[in-house]
C-alpha cells in the first residue's frame, strides 16, 4: 500500500513530464490541426477559417500524387526487402556458426549510423554518371563485366525512389535480423526436434513451425519499418537533395512551409502524415499493451 | 530524509536552469543575422565587420550567422525568431521580392528611403535597380554585393576545336549545340533542380527580352501568351542538349564539366568564377564567359542585402551597420573577398579580377533585371509554386501543362489578375 505522502510525491515528480508531453505534443498537434484549417500563407500568422480546403487542394495537387506514389513504392520495397533480408540473415546466424557474435554486430552496425551518413555514402555509390565519368557501383559493375547491371539509380524515372529504399534496406535489415534472431531463439528447441523426428524437411520446419511462431515478430517489424518509411526525409535529402521526382510528403511539408511560407498547406500535410502513422501504430500499441497486461 | 534531499536538489537544478536562460544584455550592440558561415562569404563578412569596428568602436557586433546551403536553415530560424517577437537588429536577405513579399507583408522591416538620401546612395546605384528593391515607393534593403545570373560559361578550347563561336542569340546557340552534339560532346552542363530553374530564367530572358521578362513579374506580360509558349519551347529544346545525370550533380559538379572539357557550356551565376579560381584556373584561357544568348546588354542580377528590423532592439546601432554595408569602404572590403561586385558603381576597379571588372562595366551601363531563382522578382510563395511546376514538368515533359501551372502560379500569387 502507498502511503499518502508517497503518492503525493510521485504525482509531483511526474507532473513536469506529463505537463511537457501534454503541451509539446498534444497542444501542438491541436494547434497544427487549427493551422491546417486556416488560410495562413506568409510569415505572419493568419487563422482565417478555410475549412478543409487545404486538404481538398492537396488531393488534387499533382505534386502530392507524386508524393503518395513515391511513399507507396518506398514503403513496399523497403519493408519487404528489410524483412526478407533480415529473416535470411537471422536464419543463417541461427545455424550456430563460429563467430556468431561478430557477424551479429557486423549486420547490426549500419543501424548505429545516421541516415545522413548513409545517404552521403550511397550518393557516391549510386552515381549515375555515364561514359568516362562513371563511378561508384556502376564502375564496379563495369570492372566485373556486369555492365547490364549499370543503371541510373535514383535518377531513374518513376522508380528512382526504389534506389533510395536500397540504402534504407542496407541500414535497417540488421535491425530486422536482430528482431528475428530473438524470435528464433525464443522458440523451444523441442518443437523443432519433434518436427524433425516426424520427418519434416528443413524447409517444412521453417514453413510450418518457425514462420507461424514468428508472426508476432513479423508484425512488429512491419509496423516499425512501416512507420519509419512513412516519415522518411533525411535519407532522401542526403542522397538527392530537394528534387521533385523523389519527393515525399515530409519533404513537401518542409519545402512548402519554410521555403514557400504556405503554413496552412504544410500543416495539412503534417496532419495527414500523423494520421497515416497513427493508423499503423495505434492498433499495435493497443495490442502490445493488452498482451503485456495478460502476461 | 534522503528523499527530501533529492527533491530539494531537483528543485535547485531546475531553478538554476531557468535562471541561466535569462541572459543579460547590456551596452550598445548590433546583432546581425546571416547565412555567411564559410568560405569567401564569411571572410568577406569579417572584413566588413573590421571596417564597422574601426568606424564604431563603441558598438559591439554580434555575428548571428546560421550555417546551411543558400540560407534555407537560417531562414527557418529567422522565421521562428520573428514569430516569437525576438528579431535580430538586421538580417541578410536576397534583395527584391523575397524580402518584400515576406517581411514587408509581415510588417517586419522598415523603409530606408531617408538613409538612401542622407548617404547619397541614389546617385551611386544604378537607376534601374531601385524599383526592383522597392515596394510602393519605399526602399527596404541595402544591397551589399551584386552577382550576375545570366552568364554563359564556356570552354574556349572545346569551342575552338569544333569551330564554334560564342553564341549571342538563341538560334546561334542551338546551331552551336547541334554542332557540338554531333561531335560527341555534351553541349550544356546542368545540375540539380534549382540550377534548372536558373537556366529557365535565363532562357525566358533571352527569348522574351528585358521588357517582356520584367512584365512577367508585374502582370503586364501574359503567362498564357504565345510568346511565353515560344520561350518555354526554347527551354524544352535547351534541355535536350544537357547531360543525363543532371539530377545527381551540384552546381559545382556541373561547372566543373566545362572546365574539364566534358561539356562546352554551362549557365550559372558568376559565383562560378570564384569556384574556377579556387580550382586554379586562368580566366579567358581555361574558361570564357558571355551574357546568356539573347541577353546581351542586360544584367540579370541578384544581391545580398541587409534590412532594418521593425522593433530592432537597438535601431541606432542597426542603422550604423547599414551605413557601413552601403558605404564604399564596406563594399570594397567585402566584395573582392567574396568574389562579387559592389552594388555601388564607384568602387575601385583595381581591387577586382578581370571577370569582375567586366561585370562592373556591365553593371554600370546595362539594363538591370532581376533573377527569379535568387529571390529578386518573385516572392517565396510564388517561387516555390514555380519550382513545383518546373519539377513536375521535368518529370513529365508536358509543356502545355507546365505553362498552365505557371499561369495558375502567377494568379495565386496575386501579381496577375
Amino acid at each position: 500500500m502507498f502511503k499518502d505522502k508517497d503518492r503525493y510525491l510521485s504525482v509531483v515528480l511526474i507532473a513536469p513530464s506529463i505537463l511537457a508531453v501534454f503541451i509539446f505534443i498534444y497542444v501542438f498537434i491541436g494547434w497544427s490541426v487549427r493551422v491546417s484549417l486556416s488560410k495562413w500563407k506568409g510569415l505572419s500568422a493568419d487563422y482565417t477559417w478555410n475549412g478543409i480546403k487545404n486538404y481538398i487542394d492537396l488531393f488534387a495537387d499533382p505534386r502530392f500524387h507524386v508524393d503518395i506514389r513515391n511513399t507507396l513504392i518506398f514503403t513496399g520495397v523497403f519493408v519487404v526487402g528489410s524483412i526478407l533480408l533480415g529473416f535470411f540473415l537471422a536464419v543463417l546466424l541461427d545455424q550456430g556458426l563460429k563467430g556468431e557474435g561478430f557477424f551479429r554486430s557486423l549486420f547490426l552496425f549500419p543501424m548505429a549510423i545516421s541516415y545522413i551518413v548513409t545517404g552521403v555514402v550511397w550518393r557516391w555509390l549510386m552515381n549515375p554518371a555515364t561514359g568516362s565519368r562513371t563511378s561508384g557501383l556502376n564502375l564496379l559493375f563495369s570492372y566485373l563485366h556486369l555492365d547490364f547491371l549499370q543503371n541510373a539509380w535514383h535518377t531513374t524515372p518513376t522508380w528512382g525512389i526504389a534506389a533510395i529504399a536500397l540504402a534504407a534496406i542496407w541500414q535497417m535489415s540488421g535491425y530486422t535480423m536482430a528482431l528475428y534472431l530473438a524470435g528464433l531463439r525464443s522458440i523451444p528447441v523441442e518443437l523443432r526436434e519433434a518436427a524433425q523426428i516426424d520427418g519434416a524437411s528443413e524447409f517444412q520446419v521453417y514453413r510450418y513451425i518457425m514462420l507461424p511462431l514468428l508472426s508476432p515478430v513479423t508484425l512488429s517489424a512491419l509496423i516499425i519499418l512501416g512507420h519509419m518509411s512513412l516519415k522518411v526525409f533525411d535519407l532522401i535529402i542526403a542522397v538527392a537533395g530537394k528534387q521533385l521526382p523523389l519527393d515525399v510528403p515530409a519533404i513537401y511539408m518542409w519545402q512548402t512551409t519554410f521555403d514557400g511560407l504556405f503554413y496552412g498547406r504544410g500543416a495539412a500535410i503534417g496532419i495527414l502524415l500523423l494520421i497515416s502513422v497513427a493508423v499503423l501504430i495505434i492498433p499495435y500499441i493497443r495490442y502490445t499493451l493488452k498482451t503485456e497486461t495478460q502476461s | 530524509m534522503n528523499k527530501k534531499l533529492f527533491v530539494l536538489l531537483s528543485v535547485l537544478v531546475v531553478a538554476s536552469l531557468a535562471l541561466s536562460a535569462c541572459g543579460v544584455k547590456g551596452g550598445d550592440q548590433v546583432e546581425v543575422f546571416s547565412w555567411w558561415t564559410g568560405g569567401g562569404e564569411a571572410a568577406g563578412l569579417e572584413a566588413m565587420i573590421k571596417v564597422f569596428k574601426a568606424e564604431y568602436p563603441d558598438i559591439e557586433f554580434v555575428n548571428a550567422a546560421v550555417a546551411g546551403g543558400a540560407g534555407t536553415n537560417a531562414r527557418a530560424v529567422l522565421a521562428t525568431r520573428l514569430q516569437a517577437g525576438d528579431p535580430p537588429d538586421s538580417w541578410q536577405g536576397h534583395a527584391g521580392q523575397e524580402l518584400i513579399g515576406t517581411y514587408v507583408a509581415g510588417k517586419q522591416i522598415e523603409p530606408l528611403n531617408d538613409l538612401y538620401t542622407s548617404e547619397g546612395w541614389m546617385d551611386v546605384m544604378p537607376g534601374t535597380l531601385i524599383p526592383l528593391i522597392s515596394d510602393g515607393g519605399n526602399i527596404y534593403s541595402v544591397p551589399v554585393n551584386i552577382h550576375r545570373a545570366n552568364v554563359l560559361w564556356y570552354n574556349p578550347a572545346v569551342l575552338e576545336a569544333n569551330g564554334v563561336s560564342v553564341p549571342t542569340t538563341m538560334d546561334e546557340w542551338f546551331a552551336a549545340m547541334d554542332t557540338l552534339q554531333a561531335a560527341g560532346i555534351t553541349p550544356l552542363a546542368l545540375g540539380e533542380q534549382w540550377t534548372k530553374m536558373h537556366l529557365m530564367e535565363t532562357v525566358l530572358l533571352g527569348s522574351l527580352g528585358a521588357d517582356a521578362y520584367n512584365g512577367l513579374w508585374d502582370g503586364s506580360t501574359d503567362w498564357a501568351s504565345a510568346e511565353v509558349k515560344a520561350a518555354l519551347d526554347n527551354y524544352a529544346k535547351v534541355l535536350t542538349y544537357t547531360n543525363t545525370d543532371s539530377a545527381s550533380l551540384s552546381w559545382q559538379d556541373a561547372s566543373q564539366l566545362v572546365i574539364n572539357g566534358d561539356a562546352a557550356f554551362n549557365v550559372m551565376g558568376d559565383w562560378a568564377e570564384g569556384y574556377f579560381r579556387e580550382l586554379g584556373k586562368t580566366p579567358e584561357t581555361d574558361y570564357g564567359w558571355a551574357p546568356t544568348p539573347g541577353s546581351v546588354g542586360v544584367f540579370q542580377f541578384l544581391s545580398d542585402s541587409f534590412v532594418l528590423a521593425v522593433g530592432a532592439p537597438d535601431p541606432e546601432a542597426a542603422t550604423a551597420w547599414l551605413k557601413i554595408a552601403g558605404s564604399k569602404a564596406g563594399q570594397e572590403a567585402f566584395n573582392p573577398v567574396k568574389g562579387s561586385i559592389c552594388a555601388r558603381t564607384d568602387c575601385d576597379k583595381t581591387l577586382f579580377g578581370v571577370y569582375l571588372q567586366s561585370a562592373m562595366d556591365d553593371w554600370a551601363s546595362n539594363t538591370v533585371v532581376g533573377s527569379l531563382t535568387h529571390g529578386v522578382v518573385a516572392n517565396d510563395s510564388w517561387k516555390s509554386e514555380i519550382d513545383t511546376a518546373l519539377g513536375l514538368y521535368i518529370q513529365g515533359g508536358d509543356v502545355a501543362a507546365f505553362q498552365a501551372a505557371l499561369v495558375a502560379a502567377c494568379a495565386s500569387s496575386g501579381a496577375c489578375k
